[in-house]
């Protein structure tokens, strides 16, 4: 069992699991509007389904914040 | 070397009492030039604080006029001031709030065309702005100048900032791309608390202030966030992407872009 650190806060992952699935299990409504961070690198979008996620990982979903559209 | 009058050694005493500031850093402040674009939620505390600390030159770029809805969060505008175009209005109470400052008003919306013109006379650019675009057109014409700057993005009830000097992580290391339109929560959907943006001007400022005298660290290579909601308060280690296509290796993007994308009070004013 992995323990992944996911903004700061501690997250146990049972089974493997990649970024995208993170995505996933943490609700994350809108993806489009989230940045990802590991271990403090920018993870490009087309890769979050190949990015396997292992003990120790630091994970931070960065929100884009900026207003509204009309 | 600058030489104080009596009455401006008295109106920076809090600044020159300061050990870290003094009368030397009060002079780097008095000599600054700061931009600040946008004059609507995050611009009105900036602007404020700058003035209020005698920044000498501010210069505020917006190309909207004050409306009602405006007041909830941007305080440098009155109630008597709706109608009138929001730079008007800014300039006019920095200028009673501190003669000192030098106020440069652009009553217009920061472009890809004109962006680098006016960005390259300051010292230090502030984000006040409330979309995308004009974020990471901040942001590139910045890194391609060379120009120190202030991300501030506000959302409900959630504030992020960073600080961006030549070499630290970009705005677009951590956003490569702005967000498809449609994802972009509307103006109606997005709404905000508006002390959020009291909280996050007033920290850009600080931010404006200690890159002028050079006092302390900076939010550079950092993103500060934080919710008013819980009052969390955290800051994210980030760093410079070698993939970013603004200032890393191989950079795809040289020359600056005109996303499209509605700001709010654009649509808004539509509206009206
Ligand atoms: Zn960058």
């Amino acid at each position: 069992m992995a323990k992944i650190t996911v903004n700061g806060k501690p997250q146990a992952l049972e089974n493997p699991t990649t970024l995208a699935q993170l995505i996933e299990q943490n609700n994350i409504i809108q993806p489009d509007m989230v940045s990802v961070q590991l271990n403090e690198e920018f993870i490009q979008r087309e890769n979050y389904a190949t990015t396997e996620l292992k003990d120790g990982d630091e994970v931070d979903f960065l929100y884009f914040m900026g207003g509204g559209r009309g | 070397m600058m030489d104080f009058t009596e009455e401006q050694v008295n109106r920076y005493s809090r600044h020159i009492l300061l050990q870290d500031v003094g009368v030397e850093g009060q002079e780097k402040i008095s000599k600054g030039k700061v931009l600040v674009v946008g004059a609507g939620g995050l611009g009105a505390p900036v602007a404020f604080y700058l003035a209020a600390a005698g920044v000498g030159a501010i210069g505020i770029i917006d190309g909207d006029v004050v409306d009602l809805s405006n007041l909830q969060r941007q305080i440098i505008h009155f109630t008597e001031d709706v109608g009138r175009p929001k730079v008007a209005s800014a300039k006019e109470k920095i200028s009673r709030l501190n003669p000192d400052v030098q106020v440069t008003t652009y009553q217009t919306l920061l472009t890809a065309e004109n962006a680098l013109e006016i960005i390259r006379d300051y010292d230090f650019v502030v984000d006040g702005t409330d979309n995308f675009p004009v974020k990471f057109l901040i942001n590139d014409a910045c890194v391609m100048l060379k120009k120190p700057f202030s991300h501030g993005g506000i959302l409900r009830f959630d504030g992020q900032t960073l600080t961006y000097v030549p070499e630290s992580a970009c705005y677009r290391c951590l956003f490569h791309a702005p967000p498809p339109p449609n994802a972009v929560p509307t103006c109606s959907q997005a709404g905000v608390l508006g002390a959020i943006a009291g909280m996050l001007g007033t920290i850009q400022a600080a931010e404006a202030l200690k890159y002028l005298t050079g006092v302390g660290e900076l939010l550079t290579n950092k993103l500060l966030t934080f919710n008013a909601k819980t009052m969390d308060f955290r800051t994210i280690k980030t760093k410079r992407s070698d993939k970013c296509p603004v200032c890393g290796a191989h950079p795809t993007i040289t020359q600056l872009i005109d996303y499209e994308q509605a700001a709010c009070d654009i649509s808004d004013r539509k509206k009206h």
